[in-house]
């Protein structure tokens, strides 16, 4: 029983990060209808790009996180205007590839730049002290991810609620047409929706990289991401946090309990295991479009 | 100089498919203006035409001009029209369904650079003009009822202020009483606010019944125009467009024939 808890404590903090990153495709997606499979490079690219900051070039952690945000920002301005923008109008299958080629490229130009090597961030930022929470042992530093990652997914969360932009940005995702006889920008929502996807990507390549170290395989993170959006239902920012976090338990728990069975390597499959189970029997996810219908 | 003049302007979807063809009509400060026709005649490009909304789907304005507040407006994104005072309510009750009624009405004043309170206080002017809009305020759009999203979108069309409001057949599937109750509010809004009113519509009684000035379409072009006092005595649109004969009877479906023979003069 304790050992369950284990797990679910520590899928929870994994599931958090996961939850982050499906939220900024999730955006991505509502708002552009773009599904966007360099999403996992945007976190390779966020983690190497701080862990460079702060271990080669000793900037203050602070500024180094800060930084990096600054940095995903602008890279996805950029991204999108130069790349994406020209696409508008385009049949969907060219803007996949191109964010597939996208992909393809970051990796490589990480790979170039930093090697591929695991890196760890020295000195540790978060110690990797345990905490007993209850019978629960939690080491530190899954304490600040799981709180930093729910700090990012509440501070958007507001943003979309209460905010002017946040309500317009919304709204272009819902009728875009509507949304331009209002005055509201299509392109500016467009731009602003790939910078915070690639803001939260970012920052949860931090997170994971202070847990696990950095290396090219952060990138297969971002894929996790997949079945947590699919779960979820892909147009449902909360469903993505939901699914998210679910995943994380799931693999966690299934990789526990059936390495022994299957020899190794479950925690790796199983939520694309859950992600065709999802597709087979509730293809639009938990929380997926559904359209109001008045009676 | 009226406040909107199009002039003989040409418009092409597609690059093939000539939709209006030389339509010029005028709009002056203060005034309800109805845009009357049948379907297909051209009326929604007409406004889309005017809002720059026509660019989000492959039309174009190819000849003559658009002139609002004395600025040629045709070519100019939407979101400057909307930033220079002319907004356009869409046909078919086009409500943020996702959005509450009140995130609607906050998305509708996006170009509007203003505090949160004077945000809060145009709400509240809204809601005194739909008191049901209030009762429903945290309600998601989707689910309001006909006759309350028609509100909402003419609520919204009033929290950008603009100079002119173009409404889109706002009687479109609504019940007769609803009908009246949303053309009263148009009156309203011209007479309070002082806003000028550009209305397309198929209800020709109740359009012209509150215009000052009509204007009747017909493929693309406009065929007739007048003081909506003159429109309303005038023979052909008491037989096409008020469905009545000289008698004041309806008339015979024998005179149908007549229809397409007497129409020929319009176009």
């Amino acid at each position: 029983m304790q050992d369950f808890l284990q797990l679910i404590v520590t899928g929870l903090v994994i599931g958090s990060v996961y939850a982050l990153v499906a939220m900024g495709f999730a955006l991505i997606y509502k708002s552009t209808s773009i599904i966007n499979f360099a999403q996992g490079e945007f976190v390779l690219v966020g983690g190497y790009v701080c862990w460079w900051l702060y271990t080669s070039l000793h900037v203050p952690i602070i500024w180094a996180f800060l930084l990096t945000m600054v940095i995903a920002v602008f890279m996805g301005l950029i991204l999108e205007r130069l790349m994406l923008r020209p696409m508008i109008g385009e049949p969907i299958i060219s803007v996949i590839m191109i964010t597939i080629a996208l992909a393809m490229v970051l990796k490589s130009m990480v790979t170039i730049l930093w090697g591929t090597m695991i890196e760890v961030f020295t000195p540790p930022i978060f110690s990797q002290q345990a905490i007993h929470l209850g019978p629960v042992l939690v080491s530190e530093v899954y304490l600040w991810t799981f709180g930093f990652a729910f700090l990012f997914l509440g501070v958007f969360a507001a943003f979309f609620k209460f905010t002017r932009v946040g309500i317009s940005m919304r709204a272009v995702a819902d009728d875009q047409q509507v949304a331009q006889s209002m005055g509201i920008s299509v392109k500016r929502v467009f731009a602003i929706s790939w910078s915070i996807g690639a803001l939260v990507s970012a920052v949860g390549g931090i997170l994971v990289g202070n847990i696990n170290g950095i290396n090219i395989a952060l990138a297969d993170f971002g894929l996790k991401v997949f079945p947590a959006v699919i779960l979820g239902g892909l147009e449902s920012i909360a469903g993505a946090i939901i699914g998210g976090l679910t995943i994380g338990v799931l693999e966690n728990i299934m990789g526990s309990y059936l390495d022994i069975y299957l020899g190794g390597g479950v925690k790796e499959i199983a939520p694309f295991i859950v992600l065709i189970m999802i597709l087979m029997i509730k293809p639009y996810g938990l929380f997926g479009i559904k359209e109001i219908e008045r009676v | 100089m009226p406040l909107l003049s199009v002039n003989n302007i040409e418009v092409i979807y597609d690059d093939v498919i000539l939709v209006l063809k030389g339509l010029s009509l005028e709009v002056s400060q203060g005034q309800i203006v109805a845009v009357l026709g049948a379907n297909g005649a051209g009326k929604t490009t007409t406004l889309k035409a005017i809002s720059g909304l026509l660019k989000t789907e492959e039309g174009e304005v190819t000849d003559g001009s658009i002139i609002f507040d004395e600025v040629r407006i045709n070519g100019l994104e939407p979101e400057k029209i909307v930033r220079m005072g002319v907004f356009q309510v869409m046909e078919g009750r086009r409500v943020f369904e996702d959005l509450t009624a009140k995130e609607n009405l906050i998305a509708a004043a996006h170009t509007q650079r203003c505090s949160r309170r004077e945000l809060e206080e145009r709400i509240e002017v809204v809601y005194s003009y739909f008191p049901r809009l209030k009762e429903r305020e945290s309600g998601l759009a989707g689910y309001l009822s006909g006759g309350e999203q028609q509100m909402l979108v003419i609520g919204r069309g009033m929290m950008a202020k603009p100079k002119l409001m173009m409404l889109d057949e706002p009687s479109l599937g609504l019940s007769p009483l609803l009908v009246s109750e949303i053309f009263e509010i148009i009156v309203k809004l011209n007479k309070e606010l002082g806003t000028t009113i550009l209305l397309v519509e198929q209800n020709a009684r109740m359009a012209l019944n509150i215009a000052h000035h009509g204007y009747i379409m017909e493929n693309g072009k406009i065929v007739l125009d007048d003081t909506t006092e003159k429109l309303k005595n005038n023979e052909d649109v008491k037989r096409f467009y008020l469905g009545m004969t000289d008698m004041g009877t309806k008339r015979s479906y024998r005179d149908v024939k007549h229809y397409k023979r007497r129409k020929r003069w319009l176009t």
